[in-house]
């Protein structure tokens, strides 16, 4: 009998005190903000959409690497040794030419795992977290500034400049197994110029000299 | 007011018809209004701020953009639903909290039918939600429909007796069933109303509140529509107009038995102050904010409390609050042979 | 009797006897659908129920619907560090307690130590990643039961604990920060002081929700009683974490498998006692939820304290993480039970198998032995007093 009333006296007793408490919360100032007309300003370290300053970027793939979702894709292209890409702000030289440079954004999770590899620092997190797009494709973002036209230009040097590098490879091991095959040579031969090597049109080509296909 | 309303149209008919349109002007604007002030209410509560677009200042014409968004939406009927009870519920459910404002007072010049056993159809009247609310759960053809339409039958049944045994305590003192006469009866100052005349009395003013909750399926006896259990309970499968208007009867009903408590229990269109602040539209003021401190109350409790369990439910109505209300009969009963 | 659940149409059976139900009252039963939608199911977990009326005759949950193949995703990583943001992802109200399982466990496959400011660094990450699951387990618990006010309060207590992550790793939700062998970022100099800050701010609100939901005869009656755990089922289930200590058992890995540096921090672990029920009930899983917040403020405030605010967190960091083959199996205590990581390393690079053992995955299969005989109403408070993420038992 004793429980029957206290049940009662205590269900009145903690619903008061529970009265009590949403109605001190009535008059505590709302901690809401009220985006978007109010923004918070986030912290220096926020992790939000990436960026890639093209500028430094020397494609050399690591934050692909390290990426766990695979949303950055990059191809790179050999630059020929006459061509100058110019200095990343580290003051180290530039190599290659980077032909694509894709995040795709809808896919990557936002680790930041990238950013540490990096070894010019060009790729970071900026603080955007404001970029929803009306069609899925403006979510892939293309940061490569290279033209088509560059590209296949780029190629095309590299192509020809590797089947010299190939052939002027060929000549040399055919001149150096000639060498080899030939008889012991005659006492007397002038061994002044070095003229059996550079000449790219008079060594024969062998068929099977490896040329390398450029990185396309 | 009816007189008014014959001289100038002179048919019976179309007198009634027009006064039975009366209490909508307010039902429907209350309703408006008690939704925003629900979620404002809340919000506070709860740290936020609630609404703040819709119409500028606070969000003021949620509810009217809501029930613009609702009118258009389409009309989706399940399939597999019993149609014509689908349809016909949520008339059944409103003509329920509807009729029951015809008798009560809304100031000493109007009551939209004096008839002298106002509570009694006050109270039987109400009980015609529960058909509509089973109705709307079994034609759902739905099974969380269907249990929170069996829940809230169980449940509106069981509160109806301590509720009704509430009020009858009031009447035992009052003498009659007509509300208008029981308004008349707590003239003066405040302490004239009878939740302060006895103890007793504001003891049934407590059962019958809480009795009342239940009846209108808030929190903490909102199984019925248990939000995080049954989806929407038997409003699950409504949605558009329908579902507005479902919505639209809870919030007439709150303020129904809003209404009803204050008439009876804190004087009803009476001025608290005695003589001063009387009349015609000062008593429907007073009449109006009563009810509206009753129904912050109710949200006060719904964004205060968790919800009860059924069976918990049934205990507190018939082995708490009956027990309660029949010695409250019995101490009144004594009292006014004693006292009065 | 009950037969075996059939889930190919709809069967109807017939229950023989149950205790508690007259036979008088047998009666067809029905098999509703909790389903994969569902406001109160904590995420997409179908149950399905056979009730008797009100009364569950058994539950069958069904899960599988968040499954997103994380241990086979482990396998095709091309290094481990690459693991932690998928790690993250499992359970991801207290993503820093999955990171914290698996470096524990990465760096005892390759016998990596790390230094005290990494190690403090970690524990406070962890406890107040505690905090944060805690406070949404017990939010969303007053939901379930229909008090809707706490769990606002929840969330804004977790947004301080939120904004501490994102000053330290710059993300409020999924990390990364863990690193085998270190951290990603040093804590600011903020860090210390924001810690501090918090412990000093969260003290009352659990006051607070004690006074508006713990100690509501309302809520006691809905949970006291109800879906009662008894030690030794508890046990027999495997079942860890809060839901372990609720039913009396005093088992937590910080202090029966201390790691890192928990064995030098002073806290009591909460059990439960049965004050308003039964042993074993809902209120004292709850409450042991609540205390344990209360515990973990006391341990970060003396973390803050020891730990050394001079030293580089990357330092121990392998520069290639190639371990020799081999297997380890680690666990730590995260906010929901006993999380173990199980990695087999063939010698590559990339791990060869982690297998995790995922606490609300053995939690969520003693829930047909808590709800046997329950109504509807007490299998979602059951539900939530068991605190799944459904991230974590479908990984």
């Amino acid at each position: 009998m004793t429980t029957y009333f206290r049940d009662i006296w205590e269900g009145i007793v903690t619903v008061l005190i529970g009265m009590k408490v949403t109605w001190r919360h009535l008059f505590t100032p709302a901690v809401t903000i009220q985006y978007p007309d109010v923004r918070l300003k986030l912290p220096e370290r926020a992790r939000n959409r990436l960026y890639v300053n093209m500028d430094d970027c020397i494609g050399c793939d690591q934050c692909s690497m390290a990426c766990p979702v695979d949303c950055i894709t990059i191809q790179t292209i050999k630059s020929t040794p006459d061509v100058d890409l110019g200095m990343t702000s580290f003051n180290t030289k530039k190599r290659l030419y980077v032909a694509q440079f894709d995040i795709d954004i809808a896919k990557c999770c936002y680790c930041g795992l990238c950013v540490p590899p990096c070894p010019t620092e060009c790729i970071v997190m900026t603080e955007v977290y404001e970029f929803s797009e009306y069609e899925r494709r403006n979510l892939l973002y293309n940061f490569a500034t290279m033209k088509p036209a560059e590209i296949t230009e780029a190629k095309d040097k590299l192509a020809v400049y590797e089947k010299e590098q190939a052939a002027k490879k060929a000549a040399a091991a055919a001149a150096k197994a000639a060498q080899a095959a030939a008889p012991a040579p005659a006492p007397n031969v002038v061994k002044d110029s070095p003229s059996n090597a550079g000449s790219s049109g008079d060594a024969p080509t062998t068929g099977n000299a490896p040329v390398t296909e450029p990185k396309a | 007011m009816k007189e008014f309303l014959i001289s100038l149209l002179q048919n019976q008919i179309l007198v009634y018809t027009v006064m039975a349109f009366v209490p909508l002007a307010f039902v429907v604007p209350f309703a408006l209004f008690a939704v925003w002030w629900e979620r404002k209410i809340s919000a506070h509560m709860q740290d936020r701020l609630g609404p703040m677009r819709t119409g500028g200042w606070h969000g003021w014409s949620q509810t009217i953009a809501d029930i613009g968004k609702l009118i258009q939406k389409e009309d989706i009927i399940p399939a597999a639903s019993d149609h014509f009870l689908f349809k016909l519920a949520p008339y059944i459910v409103f003509t329920g909290s509807y009729a029951a404002y015809a008798a009560i007072p809304f100031s000493a010049a109007y009551v939209g039918s004096s008839i002298n056993i106002g509570l009694f159809y006050v109270i039987a009247i109400s009980s015609l939600v529960v058909v509509g609310l089973l109705m709307a759960g079994w034609a759902s053809n739905n099974k969380w429909s269907l249990f929170g339409a069996l829940r809230s039958a169980a449940q509106i049944v069981s509160y109806e007796i301590p509720a009704a045994l509430a009020l009858l305590a009031v009447v035992m003192v009052a003498g009659t069933f007509d509300l208008q006469e029981i308004n008349r009866l707590q003239g003066g100052w405040f302490w004239h109303w009878y939740a302060f005349s006895n103890p007793l009395l504001f003891l049934a003013m407590v059962i019958y509140f809480v009795s009342s909750l239940a009846e209108v399926n808030r929190t903490p006896f909102d199984i019925p529509e248990a939000e995080s259990e049954l989806v929407a309970g038997y409003h699950t499968e409504y949605g558009g107009m329908r579902f507005a208007l479902l919505f639209l009867s809870e919030y007439a009903n709150m303020f129904a038995v809003s209404a009803i408590a204050s008439t009876l229990f804190f004087g009803g269109w009476n001025s608290p102050f005695g003589n001063a602040l009387t009349g015609p539209w000062w008593g429907l003021i007073w009449f109006v904010a009563k009810g509206m401190t009753f129904i912050f109350i109710q949200m006060w409790l719904r964004w205060t409390l968790p919800r009860l369990r059924v069976d918990q439910l049934m205990y507190v109505a018939w082995k708490v609050l009956i027990p309660f209300a029949f010695v409250i009969i019995f101490g009144v009963g004594i009292w006014t042979l004693v006292v009065r | 009797m009950i037969t075996t659940a059939t889930t190919d149409g709809p069967t109807i059976r017939r229950t023989e006897t149950i205790p508690g139900l007259r036979r008088s009252l047998r009666a067809h039963e029905m098999i509703v659908n909790m389903g994969p939608q569902h406001p109160s199911t904590h995420g997409v977990l179908r149950l399905e129920l056979i009730v008797d009326g009100e009364i569950v005759v058994d539950v069958i949950p069904h899960i599988g619907y968040l499954h997103r193949c994380f241990e086979k995703h482990c396998e095709h990583m091309t290094n481990y560090q690459q693991v932690v943001p998928y790690a993250d992802r499992m359970d991801y109200v207290a993503a820093m307690s999955n990171e914290f399982g698996y470096v524990v466990a990465a760096e005892r496959l390759l016998g990596i130590k790390v230094s005290d400011k990494v190690e403090f660094t970690r524990v406070i990450m962890a406890e107040l990643s505690r905090i944060a699951s805690h406070l949404i387990a017990l939010g969303t618990y007053g939901m379930d039961i229909g008090a809707f006010t706490p769990f606002l309060f929840c969330m804004r207590d977790r947004e301080h604990i939120l904004d501490i992550f994102e000053t330290t790793c710059g993300a409020r939700l999924l990390y990364n920060y863990m690193w085998i062998g270190g951290l990603s970022h040093d804590p600011p100099a903020s860090f210390k002081d924001k810690v501090r800050d918090f412990c000093r701010y969260f003290k009352p609100k659990i006051n607070e929700l004690n006074e508006l939901l713990s100690y509501n005869k309302i809520f006691i009656e809905r949970t006291a009683g109800v879906g009662v755990l008894p030690p030794e089922v508890a046990v027999n289930y495997a079942v860890s974490g809060p839901t372990l200590r609720g039913s009396g058992v005093q088992w937590d890995l910080r202090r029966n498998d201390p790691y890192s540096v928990y064995d030098r921090l002073q806290f009591d672990i909460p059990v439960g006692k049965g004050i308003k029920g039964r042993v074993g009930d809902c209120w004292d899983r709850y409450m042991v939820r609540v205390e344990e917040m209360a515990q973990s403020v006391r341990i970060m405030e003396q973390a803050v304290e020891m730990m050394p605010s001079e030293g580089d967190v990357q330092s121990a960091i392998p520069k290639r993480i190639r371990p020799a083959a081999g297997e380890v199996y680690a666990r730590t205590e995260t906010p929901k039970g006993e999380l173990g990581y199980y990695i087999v390393s063939d010698g590559t690079a990339s791990p060869f198998r982690v297998k995790v053992k995922a606490p609300s995955f053995v939690n969520l299969s003693a829930l047909p032995a808590m709800s046997r005989g329950a109504m509807i109403s007490d299998v979602v408070a059951i539900l939530g007093s068991i605190d799944i993420v459904l991230g974590e038992v479908d990984r």
